[in-house]
């Protein structure tokens, strides 16, 4: 039984690439988070940035006695906050992108289908503009995250009032909320005079100045999200098969949509909320995970938070520490990740035919 | 099995099932036919549990559907539909695999019995060729028969079948209800909607005959299968003979208009 064999083989294969994916991926997230602190305006040598790591997390302080206590501020209060939110934040566009692919049944869905971004930079643009600042750095996130889960609710309600939660509905109702938006968003700014620049900075999005509790909050919705898509991950192999039959295979399809969707979605809006709009990491990444591991959900989402958190942290890496002056982070993502979608895309055609 | 008690089911104004009562026994193959739009998928929808019928009890060994969890009824019932689209590019094994989600508790691999359940699924619907190609790349009829064989990777005591075999060739489609057949001769129950009145004549035992949601001739199909059932229901012209090649009652048609 030769053909016995080499599917139990096959299987194993995939196992096997699915474990060699999740380490390598960890090891190179740890790499790019080590170089990441140590490159920069001021140099840090990796010596001394393991040192400071290893100080900071045993609360052995001896181990980075002989480092300068600048760098050691540079790393612990200045970078490595940053670092750790932009990983943050990829992995949690890339997690929420890959459910919102499989609950839609759309490849090209990503974490702002529903509008979450729009809303997000609805809020922000008002907070920005009125110059909100009552609540410290989390005025403006607030914002951002109210609009984000109001959008959301008011998209949600439109298509539960169409009937069913079908795909095409939610999508339909996530584009008409999302373009009523962004011609608000373009009323605020063509009010706001000054503070214009300050909305159309934010819009682009920006890992700058980020602190610990950034970094906490985008944690917390990231380990949410993960949780919950890791415990729905075979139903939503399932709902592939679309919604009568996963029905009949014992999920409750309408049920786990909605609980996936609000999920993604507020994943998301954390995200945008903290960081600002980063494009593509949501769309581009599962794609390119589903590549190597499969469409199983169960596989998927893991590898895509790992590939999520790298790129992200490549990405703003790139902007802060290699390119002679910084570029906004949503525009390196939009500028490198759609001309690949597109390449990826023409190769997907070319290998069907 | 089953059995329907006065069961009424309407899409908003429309009634789509008006007082529908039967009873389905294992060991059975039904067949289920009657013109587009006379309630044939809805019924099948209302036994899946997929719908709720709106007044009347759907009764499973006893108990009302409802009163069952949907894992309880996916290890009872397995559902194979008319149309199948994936966009995703799962294996057809992985396809088949996902048949035997209902029996795995989550976070659990399968294991070997699940592995050659499915093994021996897919080399019964002639499939092994095909378990590690891309399923949104098949045509319709071969993604159709890893549809079936996932419902039957199910190991369920019901099967549905909803026009499962519209998309495949005379051949597939005799081998998918051979199958089929198998599974009502071996005690379970087979329920099948089909456009083909010949091949539902061919492997039904019992017949029920559906018109504007309600149930026309229900029997043996010997009894039901009839020139005048045929021509009150389809209004069509048609003879019904048993026919020696295939030791089945067939059917012929007549032309509705001469050109």
């Amino acid at each position: 039984m030769t053909t016995e064999v080499e599917r139990s083989q096959d299987g194993a294969n995939i196992h096997r690439c699915f474990w060699a994916m999740t380490i390598g991926l960890v090891l190179l997230l740890l790499a790019e988070v080590v170089f990441a602190t140590g490159a920069g305006f001021i140099r840090i040598p990796f010596r001394d940035v393991v040192r400071i790591m290893a100080a900071e997390l045993t609360g052995m302080e001896h181990l980075a006695a002989q480092v300068e206590a600048l760098s050691r501020v540079v790393v612990a209060d200045v970078r490595l906050p940053r670092i750790v939110t932009a990983a943050l934040v990829g992995g949690g566009l890339a997690v929420s992108g890959a459910m919102f692919q499989g609950i839609l049944l759309n490849p090209l869905a990503d974490p702002y289908t529903l509008g979450v971004s729009a809303g997000a930079a609805f809020g922000a643009s008002l907070a920005l503009w009125l110059g909100i600042t009552g609540l410290g750095i989390w005025s403006v996130p607030l914002f951002a995250f109210a609009g984000a889960t109001a959008t959301l609710a008011a998209v949600i309600y439109l298509t539960a009032g169409s009937g069913d939660f079908s795909s095409s509905g939610l999508i339909l109702s996530g584009i008409i909320v999302a373009a009523i938006l962004s011609a608000g968003v373009s009323l605020v700014k063509y009010l706001a005079d000054e503070q214009v620049g300050i909305i159309i900075f934010w819009l682009m999005g920006s890992f700058v100045a980020k602190t610990w509790a950034e970094a906490g909050v985008v944690a917390v919705a990231l380990a949410a999200g993960l949780a919950v898509a890791l415990f729905f991950s075979r139903d939503l192999n399932l709902l592939a098969l679309g919604a009568r039959t996963a029905g009949s295979l014992g999920v409750s399809p309408r049920r786990v949509s909605l609980v996936l969707l609000v999920v993604a979605s507020l994943a998301a809006a954390v995200c945008v909320a903290v960081s600002g709009i980063i494009g593509f990491v949501g769309l581009l990444v599962p794609h390119m995970v589903r590549f190597v591991t499969g469409p199983d959900h169960r596989r998927l989402i893991p590898v895509s938070a790992l590939l999520g958190a790298c790129l992200l942290l490549g990405a703003d890496t790139t902007t802060r520490a290699l390119l002679p002056q910084e570029v906004p982070i949503g525009v390196i993502t939009a500028l490198i990740g759609g001309p690949f979608f597109c390449y990826m895309l023409r190769r997907q055609r070319l290998g069907r035919e | 099995m089953f059995e329907l008690a006065h069961i009424s089911f309407a899409h908003g104004a429309k009634t789509v099932i008006d007082d529908v009562s039967l009873r389905l026994t294992r060991g059975c193959f039904y067949g289920i036919i009657g013109p587009n739009g006379s309630g044939k998928t809805t019924l099948i929808d209302l036994l899946t549990g997929h719908l709720r019928p709106d007044s009347g009890r759907v009764l499973l060994d006893g108990r009302d559907l409802r009163d069952f969890s949907r894992k309880a009824l996916a290890r009872r019932i397995a559902l194979v539909p008319q149309d199948f689209r994936i966009n995703f590019p799962y294996s057809c094994r992985e396809v088949v695999m996902m048949g035997r989600y209902p029996h795995i508790p989550r976070f659990t691999a399968p294991a070997a019995a699940d592995r050659q359940m499915v093994n021996s699924v897919l080399r019964q619907a002639s499939l092994t060729e095909f378990a590690h190609r891309p399923v949104h790349q098949l045509s319709g009829g071969e993604r159709q028969r890893v549809v079936f064989a996932r419902s039957l990777a199910q190991d369920t005591e019901a099967l549905l079948l909803d026009e499962a075999t519209a998309n495949l060739d005379v051949h597939h489609a005799l081998a998918l209800l051979d199958l089929a057949a198998g599974r009502a001769a071996a005690g379970r129950l087979v329920v099948a909607v089909l456009q083909d009145i010949n091949l539902a004549a061919m492997y039904c035992g019992r017949l029920v005959v559906m018109q504007e949601g309600r149930v026309f001739a229900h029997g043996p199909l010997d009894e039901v299968l009839t020139e005048q059932t045929l021509h009150a229901v389809f209004k069509v012209k048609a003879r019904v003979a048993r026919h020696a090649f295939s030791g089945a009652r067939q059917v012929v048609f007549q032309r509705e208009a001469v050109v």
